[in-house]
């Protein structure tokens, strides 16, 4: 059920994050709006799922501020995120879902209906009963998906969703993404390749070393990038 | 060898005194494995789910108390409960019940150590997830509690077979009691050197026949529960 407050926009003013002595993530202002989905594109070790991670507030900045709808409280009541390795609860898929739905609040008697229409939505139909952990990478990442759907999330983020993935199972991910994003839920996705980015994105965010270099609509970043950083990584050239 | 006759002639006919000392063997060793449960499973969970100082330390003696020789729980739980000892007025020395508390003394860290291992692996592994779909702390327990339960239930079994074999701590708190404390393991003890040989090998055939059901058990959950949950 989605309750009327809404964690749209979430704005980023000057956040830095930094573990360790080392500074992850450098004085990055973004507004995430409603719409099409914004992609985090930049190579390995640019800061990506820390960014996403900082998002779905489960980090806080070292500095600046991440505000939802308005609102400072982390709560993650109206987002949900696959990780890059999503983790699997040691039951079986439909199980997994289930879970998830307990978690989200749903009532027991429709958990059972909803888990079956949530693998079917993302295309574990007949793999309900397996374990889990016996399911492939592409079926793990499905059902890690349909577990983040539960809670009927206005805000969805994907870690690099299809890292790993052979291109059957990549197409079946991106399919999912793109009902998901059809249906009014906002995607905000991390990946390193460019083809997803131009699939998939609205809205490009280049991010490397820890800063974000260039962002704006999809089209204009492809067709006119502004920066040599967006020059080069368009043109498939190595940033390092 | 009319040893082996006389012992299956022993079980066979279901020898009273025999089965009263496996009954009691028995409740004793089940018995600290209950107590043993109850502190060592939620001392294990905390200790794996907190951070404190001296924590590594903790962890260190816990997984060091696992290898605690027998005679020496059997000694201090022993000065506890004798009667000029800190809680002799319980007047508990040479019943069954002081049997149950060194048995518990001497499997609750096993349990603890093994629990903590568990519960800490399982955590690493679920914790962001758990965070990202906002479960709260005592949901985030009896998840980990769940989804270990194989292991969990593994680690119990570990102490029972621990508690059931095991003669230095009962036979000290215990006194070896005809009737009263004795147990198997001081039963096969006492008769071995008196020379009752059948009465002997009758118990050590019922230990051993215990301790490959109780393997067999651990086996058993640890293939259901890869095959149930993965
Ligand atoms: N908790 C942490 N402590 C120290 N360094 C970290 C931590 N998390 C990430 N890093 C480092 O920060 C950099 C960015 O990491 P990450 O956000 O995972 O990048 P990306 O997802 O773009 O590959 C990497 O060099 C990584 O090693
Ligand atoms: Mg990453």
């Amino acid at each position: 059920m989605r309750a009327p407050v809404t964690d749209l926009p979430i704005v980023l003013e000057d956040v830095s994050f930094s573990a360790g002595g080392v500074t992850i993530l450098d004085r990055i202002s973004l507004v995430l709006v409603a719409g099409s989905p914004t992609v985090l594109i930049g190579p390995n070790g640019a800061g990506k799922t820390t960014l996403l991670r900082l998002v779905m507030g489960l980090i806080a900045p070292t500095r600046g501020r991440v505000t939802w709808g308005g609102r400072e409280q982390a709560s993650p009541t109206h987002r949900a995120i696959v990780f890059q390795r999503p983790a699997m609860l040691r039951r079986s898929a439909a199980g997994n879902i289930r879970y998830a739905l307990a978690a989200a609040g749903v009532p027991r008697a429709r958990r059972a209906a909803h888990a079956l229409a949530l693998g079917a939505l993302v295309g574990l139909t007949g793999l309900e009963r397996r374990p889990a952990r016996k399911l492939s990478g592409g079926e793990q990442q499905r059902l890690a998906l349909a577990r983040a759907l539960a809670k009927e999330p206005q805000l969805l983020l994907l870690d690099e969703p299809t890292a790993s993935l052979d291109p059957a199972a990549t197409k079946a991910i991106e399919d999912v993404i793109r009902k998901v994003a059809a249906s009014g839920i906002k995607v905000v996705m991390s990946t390193h390749d460019l083809g997803e980015a131009k699939r998939l994105a609205g809205e490009i965010v280049l991010v490397h070393r820890g800063r974000v270099i260039e962002s704006g609509a999809a089209e204009t970043f492809f067709a006119a990038p502004k920066t040599i950083e967006a020059r080069r990584f368009i043109a498939g050239e190595l940033l390092v | 060898m009319p040893g082996d006759v006389s012992a299956l002639q022993l079980l066979l006919s279901g020898d009273p005194a025999l089965l009263a000392i496996v009954r009691l063997s028995l409740i004793v060793s089940l018995s600290a494995v209950v107590f043993g449960g109850l502190i060592g499973v939620p001392f294990g969970a905390a200790v794996a789910l907190t951070r404190f100082p001296g924590r590594e330390a903790v962890i260190v003696i816990l997984n060091a108390l696992m290898g605690l020789p027998p005679v020496v729980v059997g000694l201090a739980v022993y000065l506890l409960l004798s009667r000029s000892g800190p809680l002799g007025s319980w007047g508990l020395l040479f019943t069954p019940q002081a049997m149950i508390v060194a048995q518990t003394v001497l499997i609750a860290p096993i349990i603890a150590a093994l629990a903590r291992q568990t519960v800490e692996d399982l955590w690493s592994e679920y914790r962001d997830e758990l965070a990202a779909m906002d479960v709260g702390p005592l949901g985030r327990i009896a998840t980990l509690i769940w989804d270990g339960r194989f292991s969990l239930v593994t680690a119990l079994l570990a102490g029972f077979g621990r508690a059931a074999a095991e003669v230095g701590a009962v036979l000290i708190v215990g006194g070896n009691i005809d009737g009263f404390t004795r147990t198997m393991t001081t039963a096969i003890a006492l008769e071995t050197s008196k020379g009752d040989l059948p009465l002997a090998i009758g118990l050590g055939l019922v230990l051993i026949a215990i301790v490959v059901v109780v393997n067999a058990a651990a086996w058993g959950l640890r293939r259901a529960g890869e095959r149930l949950a993965g």
